[in-house]
């Protein structure tokens, strides 16, 4: 077993027709990952990829033909709420939304949205899931990582690739990648990924990637002390960046002094994490 | 993006939320001429968009027109937080018999908006918040039902407003909820909200800062952008569509992907060098966008080294690579470069660059050690 995504999906990609779409459905495919279909809303009947991937007008016809569920997103950041929203109610069991730069007020009606669904979102602006040697729902280069029993979660994207690399330069693999996405916004955060390595057989160990801004590492940090059996190590990126210009006091306000770099190091160190001072580190801490 | 006070005022007064009267100046004679006309005390008020302008002295109440001449001559002198002000509010003075904070901003760790409102507003209203925080009422807001009637009632009860001005302050806080939802802001505040000697409620000042994400969903608001008004490397990133941030050191950086760019400036730091600016060029570069890049770091005379890491994904390695064999050839520059290329089409990129003077590294760490020593060397 591995986390959220295992050989026995039947993918859906959602804007198949675009170059980024059709790009990296070829490639997940080259990953032997199973995509059924392909939507782009005025293409239905359509065929790509030399005739392997039938193209519906909807989410919902699709499922029906092809028994789809799971959906990956990479329609443009102005359609990606309602193709969320249509996600949703296809009754998809997982949805990882590619996409950069959706509004995020169209976010927050997303995550109301999805309260009481079974729906699990990944994203948006996340670099998606990769188990290693099994199968890929996303972006991340499939050549840089081995199959083994190491968790990664990370709110980055080529800071992955970077910390998978290392991984992989010293033989260590990894069970599940889960890119989470660096939105404010967002699907699942570190603590709900946590929580599916600690259950997971597979799983050993976990390496969490964070970055500046917001309260997720913090959350995180109490979630490991309280609830995680396994070792987890952590590298936080951001510690010499310069502090923002804000403007108004609404965000100090609600934020207060969560959210730099130190109050998440400091945190997750007292809280047993092991913490590395550069990505090329976290090899070594696990 | 962020709005001046002007801008924003403008925007509440269309959803019917009172503001004082007044209007803008760019010189100290029409400050002059608009304090004839609005007849007697006037507040004089840098616009810059930062906060802060108030203790930096860039806000003055005078009570004559010669006054108001002579104080925006210093104001428009000033710079506050490095932003030079090149323009001021002329506003009408308000005696004021009561300040409020009202602001409604997205809530990370809810991942809602939240509505927060204080009795004790004005400038000190972080100290309040610190010091104080039951004074402060906090309401989460259901982004999809919207702000309700009740929770409006729930405010005014917590932060002990009488009960007089229970209507009109609902209808302001309403106000606000449109604008915020309507024009997408991620942040709308009136700090002070004020009321007055006789008993109005007015907006004393405006805040407000838009998603830069959903501006294609109003052109009119992406219009308000104040070119001059931002921090020059801001508007220069924007321009060649990267992500740009100029700090004090001298080691240059160009990187794909935000986490990957702060990585990099952390370790240059964590082996004692001096990052000089964050770079983030985005997923899929092209060499055009490199090259300015590169010719963007080269602009800051500090910089005496130039780290490139680039982990190819969407991102092709040979595109940064014609990106940075073009603007060596553009820029007469002796600063070195070191480049570091990893992933897609990387072979490709090698092959490009085989002619050019680099440093090639083949990991972050010796990268950012080559950069550090370059810089050393320079300095002896």
């Amino acid at each position: 077993m591995s986390i959220l995504a295992t050989n026995k999906v039947r993918l859906l990609v959602q804007g198949i027709t675009g170059n980024e779409g059709l790009f990296h459905t070829q490639q997940m495919m080259a990953y032997n990952t199973n995509v059924v279909a392909g939507v782009s809303p005025g293409k239905g009947g359509d065929w790509v990829l030399d005739g392997k991937v039938p193209v519906f007008d909807t989410v919902k016809n699709a499922v029906e033909v092809t028994g789809a569920n799971a959906s990956v997103i990479f329609v443009p950041a102005r359609y990606t709420a309602d193709a969320i929203f249509e996600a949703v109610d296809g009754g998809m069991e997982l949805v990882v939304c590619i996409t950069e730069g959706v509004p995020v007020l169209d976010m927050m009606r997303v995550k109301e949205y999805l309260k009481g669904k079974t729906t699990r979102l990944i994203g948006p602006n996340c670099p998606g899931i990769l188990t290693p040697g099994e199968v890929k729902i996303g972006i991340i280069p499939g050549n840089i990582s081995l199959p083994g029993n190491i968790g990664v979660i990370s709110r980055s994207g080529t800071l992955t690739y970077e910390v998978l690399y290392s991984l992989y330069k010293e033989k260590r693999g990894v069970s599940t990648c889960v890119g989470i996405g660096g939105d404010p916004v967002k699907g699942m955060n570190f603590v709900d990924v946590l929580e599916l390595f600690e259950a997971d057989a597979k799983t050993d160990a976990v390496v969490m990637i964070g970055e500046i801004g917001g309260n997720d590492e913090e959350m995180a940090a109490e979630f490991i002390s309280r609830q995680m059996t396994k070792p987890v190590a952590a590298f936080i990126a951001g510690i010499s960046a310069p502090p923002g210009k804000r403007m108004g006091h609404a965000g100090a306000i609600v934020e207060g002094r969560s959210g730099s770099a130190e109050s998440k190091i400091e945190k997750l160190k007292s809280n047993g994490v092991k913490l590395a001072d550069y990505p090329e580190q976290i090899a070594t801490l696990i | 993006m962020k709005l001046h006070e002007y801008q924003a005022k403008n925007l509440y007064a269309k959803y019917n939320i009172p503001i004082p009267k007044g209007r803008i100046a760019t010189s100290a004679s029409e400050a002059r001429r608009l304090c004839e006309e609005l007849g007697g005390k006037v507040v004089v008020k840098a616009q810059v968009l930062v906060s802060g302008r108030g203790k930096a002295g860039g806000v003055r109440l005078v009570k004559t027109p010669e006054e108001a001449e002579e104080v925006t001559t210093s104001i428009l002198s000033m710079k506050i937080k490095d932003l030079p002000v090149r323009k001021v509010l002329v506003d009408e003075a308000i005696s004021i018999s009561k300040e409020i904070y009202l602001g409604i901003t997205n809530d990370r760790a809810a991942q809602k908006p939240v509505l927060i409102a204080c009795g004790a507003g004005g400038v000190d209203i972080e100290e309040v918040a610190q010091k104080t925080p039951g004074k402060i009422a906090k309401m989460e807001v259901d982004s999809l039902l919207g702000l309700r009637d009740y929770q409006i009632r729930d405010i005014e009860l917590s932060i002990d407003l009488p009960r007089q001005f229970w209507r009109p302050f609902g209808e302001i806080i309403y106000a606000l909820w449109k604008v915020y939802t309507d024009c997408d802001a991620t942040m709308a505040e009136i700090n002070p909200l004020v009321i007055t000697a006789d008993n109005h409620l007015v907006a004393l000042d405006a805040k407000i800062v838009l998603d830069e994400n959903a501006l294609f969903r109003h052109p009119d608001l992406a219009d308000l952008r104040d070119i001059d008004g931002e921090d020059w490397a801001e508007t220069q990133g924007r321009k060649f569509g990267v992500s740009f941030v100029k700090m004090e050191g001298d080691i240059g950086c160009m990187v794909n992907g935000a986490g990957l760019a702060m990585a990099t400036m952390d370790i240059i730091s964590h082996f004692g060098g001096k990052p000089a600016n964050f770079l983030d060029i985005g997923g899929g570069a092209s060499s055009e966008k490199v090259a300015s890049a590169i010719r963007l770091i080269l602009a800051d005379r500090n910089v005496k080294a130039i780290l490139i890491n680039v982990f190819g994904g969407i991102t092709r390695c040979d595109e940064v690579a014609e990106g940075i064999v073009r603007a060596c050839r553009d820029v007469a520059s002796d600063v070195p470069m070191v480049v570091r290329l990893v992933g897609t089409n990387e072979d490709k990129a090698r092959q490009i660059l085989s002619g050019a003077s680099l440093v090639y590294a083949d990991s972050l760490v010796e990268g950012a050690k080559k950069a550090i020593d370059m810089v050393r060397k320079e300095d002896k």
